[in-house]
């Protein structure tokens, strides 16, 4: 039993209930000073996470370990960039409530446990901790009626998709005896180890987490939970969770169940091609830029999978590397769509975006840049994710999946560039608002990072080597 | 005299799930009625935890139950939650009313 392995978690907990405490005592308008507050306990967590020990705590319960760690940074970047892009969104669309970041600290928190669990058991808490924070910030505009909406489908599918995971989780603990990753991976050394039950099981926990990935055919939920969320919502939906499930994902087939490769990659195949279609091609008849950035995660999730199903350390580190590019630059694209606004209403349909290469030659350039990054267009940070993934996948012998990689990616070219067109060759459809400073410093570090990617890329690089190959002893 | 055993508890958790995701996306009228259907699924789990939990003399299995039905809990005030402010923008619960969105 070594709680302190467990120390991050436990002080961003401790920090989360402080803050809900301060909020609901202190009267006066305090949106500014929690969102702070919240991103101060983002920054002392990260430290505590890359500080912390290394183990197995809580009897088998939670493990930490280079991969966790690698997740838990990602997933704090992730949430504290939604947390700047709230401060802006929010006040302006009359939603500026403290509750915000607590929620977005708790669902955090259940995030880092996630990635964390080497029980199924901690799988399952995190998981939820992390999905009714996500359910609420979903409908956080409460008097929208998309947001509303929003709320309600992506509660049900929610609700259905750890209903499925957890049927999963009770047939492998029936038919195995153990929720434990290492016993269950000492269990089944061999496919033949491997009862039909089990199968059955394994088949539900991965439907399960491939509806929290969004990956095709289970991914119906995601355009509309983009579209209608808020767009400070949304952002956050695009980065740190998909991170903690792509996380859990590599885990759970790489530790538990990494012998049993045999019965789970054609099924992990099929969902990486089929996402990575429909992100290509679902795109394309879009006209709401939310919706659009749907589409584009669900066809980034689509190679992150294709990575995962290659099974070894390469296709791991792949996949680490395309999520940390991928939160980067998604980021940064929020930030570019938050700006979006005109006469203090937020727009969102890519039409508003005409003009804007000579209204605002600073944000079309960023933009643009994000949109060839998101493209996969080289000497951009997107081209080196999408590398290391065909990379793995060639090494591995997988070339249909590198095939259908790369063609998706030049049909998925067509829409991202589209954007640029209306940027700078539409007719101009009238300036935006003055941005926030808060907008602008999100875009701009997130823009340098994109462009400069393929000046240093070793730490990221070695950094997810390191983390690929702790979880493949 | 036949005597229940294993497998009959898991059929019975097998025909409750079905009969949840059928709830889910077969029904046609009330938001209610899918919160229920998402109950039943994590009922028909919590019978299998259980059931497995007996048969292989192993106590994770009830403690995972107890952790399922907290959290079902939870979930099902957050689901009510939702539901009232939707019905409060809206005026309805009909499943054929959530359309504003088109997925």
């Amino acid at each position: 039993m070594n709680w302190t392995l467990a120390l991050p978690e436990i002080v961003l907990a401790v920090i989360g209930l402080a803050i809900l405490v301060f909020g609901v005592l202190r009267k006066q308008d305090n949106v500014l000073l929690c969102t702070m507050l919240a991103i101060g306990g983002f920054l002392v967590a990260g430290v505590l996470v890359l500080n912390g020990g290394q183990g197995v705590g809580f009897n088998g319960q939670f493990i930490a370990d280079p991969f966790a760690n690698f997740n838990k940074v990602l997933i704090l970047l992730g949430a504290s960039l939604a947390a700047i892009l709230s401060l802006d969104f929010n006040e302006k669309q009359g939603i500026g409530r403290f509750e915000f970041p607590v929620l977005l600290l708790f669902a955090t928190v259940g995030m880092m446990i996630m990635v964390s669990a080497s029980n199924l058991m901690t799988l399952y808490l995190g998981l939820e901790l992390q999905s009714l924070s996500l359910y609420v910030l979903a409908a956080f505009a409460r008097d929208d009626l998309r947001s509303s909406e929003a709320g309600l489908k992506y509660f049900v599918l929610g609700g259905l998709a750890s209903g499925l995971l957890l049927y999963g989780i009770s047939l492998v603990y029936g038919f195995s005896g153990t929720m434990d990753f290492a016993k269950l991976a000492s269990l089944l050394t061999s496919p033949e180890m491997a009862s039909p039950g089990l199968i059955v099981g394994l088949v539900f926990v991965l439907v399960g987490l491939a509806f929290k990935v969004s990956a095709v055919p289970f991914h119906m939920w995601t355009p509309d939970v983009y579209e209608g969320a808020p767009t400070s919502v949304t952002a956050f939906f695009a980065t740190a969770p998909k991170v903690a499930a792509m996380g859990l994902l590599l885990r759970v087939m790489s530790s538990p169940f990494g012998h049993l490769v045999t019965a789970w990659h054609s099924l992990i195949v099929m969902l990486a091609i089929g996402s990575m279609v429909l992100g290509a091609f679902a795109a394309i008849g879009q006209s709401n830029i939310k919706r659009l950035m749907a589409y584009s995660s669900i066809g980034h999730m689509g190679f992150a999978l294709a990575g995962l199903s290659i099974g070894n350390a390469d296709g791991v580190r792949g996949v680490l590397v395309y999520m940390a590019i991928y939160v980067v630059m998604t980021a940064g694209t929020f930030a570019c769509i938050i700006a979006m606004r005109r006469q203090g209403r937020a727009v969102e349909q890519i039409s508003d975006l005409a003009g804007l290469g000579s209204n605002d030659p600073f944000l079309a350039m960023l933009l643009a840049g994000f949109m060839f990054s998101l493209a996969g267009i080289p000497l951009m940070a997107g081209f080196f994710a999408k590398l290391y993934v065909l990379l793995a996948a060639v090494e591995g012998g997988s070339w249909s999946l590198a095939v259908v990689g790369v063609l998706s990616s030049v049909v998925g070219a067509f829409y991202y560039i589209r954007i640029i067109k209306v940027m700078y060759f539409d007719p101009p459809a009238g300036a935006f608002d003055q941005r926030a400073p808060s907008l602008s410093f999100v875009a701009g570090a997130t823009g340098l990072f994109t462009v400069l990617f393929f000046l240093f890329p070793s730490p990221v690089v070695d950094a997810a080597n390191f983390a690929a190959q702790s979880i493949f002893r | 005299m036949m005597t229940v055993g294993l497998g009959h508890y898991l059929v019975v958790s097998a025909i409750l799930l079905v009969l949840g995701i059928f709830g889910i996306f077969l029904n046609r009228k009330n938001v209610i009625v899918i919160l229920m259907a998402i109950e039943l699924i994590l009922l028909s789990v919590n019978l299998n935890f259980v059931a497995f939990s007996a048969a292989l003399g192993d106590l994770a299995g009830q403690i995972m139950a107890m952790l399922v039905l907290t959290v079902a809990a939870a979930e099902a005030a957050i689901g009510l939650a939702i539901v009232v402010i939707y019905f409060r923008n809206r005026g309805s619960i009909q499943v054929e009313d959530v359309n504003l969105m088109k997925g």
